[in-house]
């Protein structure tokens, strides 16, 4: 069964790709969903703030109390504040590569021009084979309109990709008046692919602390309809890859997705939920399907019900109007 | 550079052993090499140095030895209390003619009180040992005398005792040209290095060292090395010689400096001489014949080589020592140039006799300045000059001081002399020492920094003494006249006379949270008085502000160094600018990007922020600086602790001193801190009077009592008070008072409050609010609360928590770190039992907090008792307290036989009641109080007439059950008390011994002890450490007749309560840990309490207690009060900068000691499960108590309490 799949203009074997996730932080993880099947693996999110502010805590923690009592004018070797995160997140990058030969895609939520920049030049530095822009952007000003918000995210992908030499990815929330025309905006900004769509934390109130709590489930698979949709839309116009991610459970999610177009298929609330062995139920569930069909080949059914191939096209659109 | 860098980059690199074991001031030296060898650096010859810590100084002396015997290049690092420890060894090492250089930081050795600060007492008790004694004066000299001094061991094979002054060289800042690895190797023969190992020993080739010698032949074989010293004076000069060729700086046994045809000279060592060579250089200007010999090689003795530098024009002669040996005709020196000037005149070898007169000064680090230089030039003019003489100090006692000029100054004008008073951590230090390092790196320019700290641990003031010019620095005294002066924390100018130094024409620069316009009438006016009169330039910034808005937080020190730099005109402005940036990517560059902006931003907005005050042309204020301690204060406190607290502590004559190290107790309560800005705010309606807050407060600055609400008729208008909430007392009413002066505004006491407001998010029962507000109403309330009558112990239950809070602390305010973990444990031991209770105190934090001058945080209560504190060294506390017993059994048991031969006086029936009484509850221990007091009033009507009664007056005290505690941290009880530790649990006395483990060497800054967990790192364990910490509570326990308990205040506050109940009740030795967390942790310790929890839950610090009485019972005695982990280690311990530094820097490395571990949390449970699921005495096995479900003590009856 001919599973392979090109994305962001690299070779993968599987369509089936490991999103962010805090399993993928661990190498002994991808190392077992690359034997498990999967594509390619996207390393958890770099994150700028985290490591700003891990930077402060550790330069307060270790200048606490030091240059002040005679006997004791420092409390730790110097070691412990030695640089964090970024170095971190490159080792991790090396050593995810080293340990595995499917592509290792590093993934990066800055939140200054300049953050974007370097971190992304780092993560390239690093062996990383490409790198997803996690575009987690709340606009909470409310003077801010759709079209700056617009152009911030058209600007951090010009400027990560004049930075790099790797493909960039964009992944993205749905939260835009003009998706299609935005994602176009995206494609002629640099980015090579998008990730449809991204989930964002929201919060929630801890009835006990009285306080807010930041909050995310693991998503279901109710959730693809939505990324099903622009997928379906926006494939086979050739300006770039198209990444599908929410809410694949199980094989079905990875086949219909398939044929609305998505050249791969993510998947993290999956895995956390079921583990990392869960890989293999997706490639399989994908063979068999393909196999119960007497397919041989992927080709033969990606992006057969998108939008463009449809052979009702006007099903994308109408769908809002049908009675359920 | 400091001395302590400058001496370990020279012995890192041409040793191959290092043995180690911290104490200040040489720690610096050990913690670099371990952090070096960390690091992968390597000594000269290719290869790591292993550097191995030791237990305690005797350890390192003993590994070092062998190491030396086994034939590797070996050496150490110590001072003080840490070198007498090694002097067995260095008997033993010299005596063998063994190669080796001890680096010394020269400390005091404590006498009538301990002292971390310099002076050559520890270098001078080890005269006899057979080691050459080798002395440097500067941070340039020290470095390069290291390197001398390994050359002439290897050559001469007498081990080396390189000493230099503690602090003023070891800590001094200052420009120094360092050696090159090429330099040490062109230095270092291998032949000789190659000799010192085939010395070793060997089986190929096997002999025996180390012999048990006879009269017939031990007197002959010390009398054979004599040759091997007698050469030991021209192997040093050569190497100096050859050192010289090498790096073109000359050294020679004694420097003489000075007129040709001097006719007095001053005769020292260390840097004291730099300060004299400077002021006699000065005095010949001015046509004086003086000169400077600075003795280098003290041990062994040239007596030809100090001849020879000699003048033979000197008629008169100073010796100088930083030592004083008592009853001695003089110090050490003195007596051996006496000696060798005698020798030389009764030989011929001299035509005259000067006069020689020998005196001391700058002990303990005390300043050694050119007044003081000049005062015993001018003294050695006198027909009839002080023999023995003091300089730098009042002595009204024996009239030993000499008289000195005080004005007396020589300064070069080129110079800058810079005074920055600084808040301890506000980073003012570590700007300073950078500003040195940006000046010492420009070509041309000259650099010096030496830094004085406080005696606390939190809200210091640190000291900063800065020297800048075009010629180098060699003035190693403090700033007398400076003409740049900063105060970096504005309310020091309400504390001290922070412009006194200030020269005419200075430029002072302010950080102030007033502007320009306002900061005028802000100020005392003495200190507009003085800025008029001495004509300052004035300037202000809002350093505060300005690092607070690019998020530095508290950290102002890049702010301050940048007005610094943009008024001083130490560089042109935009060059200093420059270079501080550079210095910032440098500094910071390791420790994020978003740091260095914040820094660079910080510096930019300085510039704009930075204001010149118009100073008008009189005082305007109506107010000064207040006295330093209250009128109503006792008069040793108004008269000398107030002299320390003022900075003026060098002006106190010998006479206001106590003579044997005695002060009085309590003095702490004199000292208003004033350090937090946010201190708690009580909310009664809130409160559900639990004592959870004052139970951990590490300050006891939190204070509650009960009362009858009459008394609040006259209670100020903002006095809170609510019903007390125990039932059957509805006319009694509850306070909780806050001593917000004392207090460091840590928040623990925050986070323990349980009362949440349901309407209030984030409210609580107690709140941090800004304390300026309330200030003037917290101070009337508190002067009430002080008026209501203390509780009555007998009274109080002092079974739970909430009971606890209404015992008077007799542990307050002292310097301990905000938010100390040590601390509210000893507060707690006072409450309980501090009215008769004896602490013999490791050295330590405990040992510092709880009595580093000026004052005193043990305390009296309200009937003048409490806990008698006295510490002797580090390594003995356990057996001096067991000391204090054997006193205390002795006396009682002489005091019952007294009271019995008297019982016909006193009344058979009132001795019967004193001698049966029972003393386990307190309201037994005050009924016998009362007895005793009675029975003291009949003695002393009989004192007169009967000598028993007197006797017995003398011991009486002891029929009140004496309470002895021994107290210390990990560093003493894991490691180098440990000897006598385990001995005293052996010898079943009836002591307490309690250990305040912090899991490092916390007094000393964090080095690791064997109580350092497995994978955190601390200092000595840079790479994290690899083996877990020692059970110290199983040993203990496999004696079975010790009572042991680990305890947790922030796990289980009722457990800790009752594990010190049950300790000091039980008859025999008592072992409690208790956990402390420490800043040597790393995290915000408002958050201690909830650590500790985390410990627990996580299994890492299970609670138990082992109590042997319980067999009597026929109970198991091990309870273990804390349930099953129920998180993993991770959670605990990732919340700490020493777990969480080495997971961000090797993560494998980390997470595999993670998961070791982990695994020993769960092994060492499982076998504290098993023990306490063991079957006693016939009795079922029992499940771990819960802890509400604790054993009940081990007591009499219940006591009589009140709410």
């Amino acid at each position: 069964m001919d599973l392979r799949t090109r994305y962001l203009g690299l070779d993968l074997s599987s369509p089936i790709v490991a999103a962010a996730s805090p399993l993928t932080g661990e190498v002994d993880n991808i190392r077992r969903l690359e034997d498990m099947g999967a594509g390619a693996v996207v390393l958890p999110s770099l994150f700028e703030e985290e490591i700003e502010q891990n930077e402060q805590t550790i330069e307060r923690l270790s200048t606490a109390g030091i240059e002040s009592y005679a006997e004791a004018l420092t409390y730790f070797p110097a070691a412990a504040s030695c640089r964090t995160g970024c170095e971190r997140y490159q080792e991790l990058v090396g050593r995810a590569r080293s340990a595995v030969d499917m592509p290792i895609f590093g993934s990066l939520n800055a939140k200054s021009e300049r953050g974007w920049v370097d971190y992304a030049r780092a993560i390239e530095a690093a062996g990383a084979q490409a790198i997803e822009l996690n575009l987690h952007f709340i606009p909470m000003d409310p003077s801010l309109s759709g079209r700056e918000v617009e152009e911030r995210y058209r600007g951090i992908v010009k400027a990560v990709k004049n930075a790099v030499t790797i493909p960039v990815a964009a992944k993205l929330g749905p939260y835009f008046s003009a998706m299609g025309h935005m994602a176009g905006e995206l494609f002629a900004a640099g980015a090579d692919g998008l990730v449809l769509f991204n989930r964002f934390y929201e919060p929630d109130i801890d009835l006990a602390e009285l306080s807010l709590s930041p909050h995310l489930d693991l998503s279901t698979a109710s959730e693809i309809r939505l990324p099903l949709l622009w997928i379906g839309i926006l494939a086979g116009r050739g300006a770039g890859s198209l990444a599908a991610s929410s809410g694949v459970e199980s094989a079905d999610e990875v086949v219909k997705y398939l044929l609305a177009g998505a050249d791969v298929v993510m998947t993290a609330s999956a895995l956390i939920r079921h583990g990392v062995g869960h890989m293999r139920a997706l490639v399989d569930g994908l063979r068999t399907w393909l196999a119960a069909r007497n397919l041989d080949a992927l080709d033969a059914i990606r992006g057969s019900l998108c939008q463009r191939e449809a052979a009702d096209p006007t099903a994308f659109e109408r769908a809002n109007y049908v009675k359920i | 550079m400091d001395g302590n860098t400058a001496v370990a980059h020279v012995a890192y690199r041409i040793n191959e052993v290092c043995a180690i074991f911290p104490i200040t001031p040489s720690s610096p030296m050990a913690e670099l090499a371990d952090e070096w060898a960390a690091a992968g650096i390597r000594n000269i010859w290719g290869n790591i140095p292993v550097i191995q810590q030791m237990q305690s100084e005797g350890g390192a002396a003993g590994a070092l030895h062998g190491a030396l015997q086994a034939g590797a290049l070996t050496t150490t690092f110590t001072a003080s209390q840490g070198l007498l420890l090694m002097i067995p060894n260095m008997f033993k090492i010299a005596g063998e003619l063994t190669a080796s250089v001890f680096h010394v930081a020269a400390r005091s050795v404590a006498t009538q009180g301990l002292s971390i600060f310099g002076d050559h007492s520890d270098v001078m008790a080890t005269r006899s040992t057979g080691f050459a004694l080798f002395s440097s004066g500067s941070v340039q000299e020290a470095h390069d005398a290291a390197l001398i001094a390994e050359v002439a061991t290897l050559k001469s094979r007498v081990p080396f005792l390189h000493f230099f002054d503690g602090f003023r060289t070891s800590h001094e800042v200052n420009t120094l040209s360092l050696l090159s690895d090429s330099d040490l190797r062109a230095m270092i023969d291998d032949a000789l290095v190659r000799a010192h190992r085939a010395r070793a020993l060997n089986p190929e080739h096997p002999f025996i060292r180390g012999t048990s010698q006879n009269p017939d032949t031990f007197f002959q074989g010390r009398e054979s090395v004599n040759p091997f010293y007698r050469a030991v004076p021209e192997i040093v000069q050569k190497a100096m010689d050859d050192f010289a060729a090498l790096a073109g700086r000359r050294y020679r046994l004694f420097d003489y400096e000075g007129a040709a045809d001097a006719e007095r000279v001053l005769v020292l060592m260390g840097s004291g001489a730099e300060t004299a060579r400077e002021t006699a250089a000065a005095l010949r200007q001015k046509g004086e014949k003086v000169g400077v010999v600075q003795v280098r090689l003290f041990r062994p003795f040239s007596a030809a080589h100090f001849l020879d530098a000699l003048p033979a024009t000197c008629q008169s002669l100073a010796v100088l020592e930083q030592t004083k040996e008592p009853g001695a005709p003089g110090e050490p020196l003195y007596l051996d140039l006496v000696a060798a000037l005698a020798d030389a005149f009764s030989c011929g070898r001299r035509a005259g006799m000067p006069k020689v007169i020998g005196g001391r000064y700058g002990l303990s680090s005390k300043d050694f300045n050119p007044a003081m230089a000049k005062a015993v030039f001018d003294e050695l003019k006198k027909p009839e000059p002080k023999r023995s003489f003091t300089v730098g100090i009042i002595d009204d006692v024996c009239g030993t001081s000499l008289d000195l000029d005080p004005s007396y100054a020589i300064e070069r004008d080129d110079v800058v002399r810079a005074l920055f008073y600084g808040l301890g951590a506000d980073g003012t230090v570590g700007a300073n020492k950078n500003s040195v390092k940006i000046i010492a790196e420009q070509a041309g320019f000259y650099a010096q920094g030496y830094f004085v700290y406080d005696s606390h641990k939190s809200g210091a003031q640190t000291l900063s003494h800065l020297r800048f010019g075009p010629q180098p620095i060699h003035s190693p005294y403090l700033i007398g006249s400076a003409n740049f002066v900063a105060c970096h924390h504005f309310p020091f100018l309400l504390r001290q006379d922070i412009l006194r130094l200030a020269a005419p024409g200075a430029t002072f620069l302010l950080n102030s949270p007033y502007g320009p316009h306002q900061v005028w009438n802000r100020l005392p006016r003495s200190v507009q008085r003085q800025i008029i009169e001495k004509r300052l330039r004035f300037f202000v910034i809002d350093a505060s502000r300005v690092a607070r808005e690019v998020g530095l937080k508290n950290r102002t020190n890049t702010v301050l160094q940048t007005a610094f730099f943009a008024i001083s005109g130490v560089l042109p402005r935009d060059e200093a600018i420059a270079e501080i940036k550079n210095s910032i990517r440098k500094t910071y560059g390791a420790k994020g990007e978003k740091v260095v902006q914040q820094n660079f931003k910080a510096v930019d907005d300085t510039l704009s922020r930075l204001y010149e005050v118009k100073v008008p042309l009189v005082p305007t204020s109506g107010f000064d600086r207040p006295p330093p301690v209250p009128a109503n204060a006792p008069k040793f406190v108004r008269e000398v602790t107030a002299m320390m607290l003022e900075g003026r502590g060098d002006e106190i004559p010998v006479s206001l001193l106590p003579v044997d190290g005695t002060f009085p107790s309590g003095t702490a309560a004199w000292e208003k801190r004033d350090i937090a800005d946010e201190v708690p705010l009580w909310r009664p309606e809130l409160c559900i009077q639990c004592g959870a807050c004052s139970f951990v407060c590490p300050h006891s600055v939190i204070r509650a009592k009960y009362y009858d609400e009459g008394r609040l008729q006259n209670a100020p208008a903002a006095f809170k008070s609510a019903p007390v909430n125990a039932r059957g007392y509805p006319e009694v009413r509850y306070s909780l008072a806050f001593y917000i002066e004392d207090c460091t505004g840590c928040g623990v006491c925050i986070e323990a409050c349980p009362a949440k407001s349901p309407a209030e998010p984030g409210v609580k029962a107690i709140n941090l609010e800004a304390k300026a507000q309330m200030l003037e109403a917290e101070r009337a309330n508190l002067a009430f609360f002080e008026e209501l009558p203390v509780n009555d112990r007998a009274r109080v239950d002092f079974a739970n928590v909430r009971g606890v809070q209404f015992l008077e602390p007799l542990f307050e305010f002292s310097g301990a770190c905000a938010g100390c973990g040590e601390t509210p444990y000893l507060k707690l031991l006072s409450q309980l039992f501090g009215d008769r209770m004896m602490v013999a105190n490791a050295t330590g934090c405990s040992s510092i907090y709880g009595a580093n001058l000026p004052v005193t945080p043990w305390s009296r209560n309200h009937e003048g008792r409490g806990p008698a504190w006295s510490n002797s060294l580090f390594e003995d506390a356990a057996e001096f307290g067991l000391g204090f017993r054997l006193a205390a059994d002795k006396h009682l048991d002489l005091a019952r036989e007294r009271l019995k031969s008297l019982s016909r006086d006193i009344g058979e029936d009132a001795v019967d009641a004193i001698l049966k009484a029972p003393q386990i509850q307190e309201s037994e221990i005050r009924a016998q109080r009362a007895r005793v007091a009675e029975l003291k009033g009949k003695l002393l009507r009989m004192a007169e007439r009967d000598e028993k009664a007197r006797d017995l007056l003398s011991v009486v005290d002891h029929l009140v059950r004496r309470s002895i505690w021994i107290v210390g941290g990990d560093g003493w009880a894991y490691d180098i008390g440990y000897g006598g530790l385990d001995h005293v649990l052996s010898t079943g006395r009836n002591v307490n011994i309690l250990v305040l483990d912090t899991e490092v060497y916390s007094n000393t800054g964090g080095q690791a002890s064997k109580a350092t967990p497995l994978g955190a790192i601390a200092k000595f364990a840079a790479a994290g450490k690899r083996v877990a910490r020692k059970d110290l509570a199983l040993q203990a326990i496999a004696y079975g007749n010790v009572y042991v308990a680990q305890i947790a205040m922030g796990a289980n506050p009722q457990q800790t309560l009752q594990a010190f109940r049950e300790a000091e009740a039980y008859e025999g030795p008592s072992l409690i840990l208790a956990y402390s967390h420490c800043i040597a942790h790393g995290f915000d310790l408002r958050y201690g309490m909830k650590q500790q929890d985390l410990a627990t839950a996580s299994g890492y610090w299970p609670l138990f207690r082992y109590n042997p009485a319980m067999r009597r019972v026929g109970e198991n005695p091990f309870r273990l009060d804390s349930p099953r982990p129920t998180i993993p280690l991770r959670d605990y311990a990732y919340n700490e900068l020493r777990y969480h530094a080495l997971a961000l820097a090797h993560p494998s490395e980390a997470e595999k000691l993670l998961i070791e571990a982990q695994a020993a949390v769960v092994e060492k449970y499982k076998t504290y499960e098993a023990l306490a699921s063991r079957q006693n005495g016939g009795q079922a096995a029992r499940r771990p108590a819960s802890s509400r479900a604790a054993r009940p003590l081990l007591m009499n009856g219940r006591e009589r309490h009140g709410p």
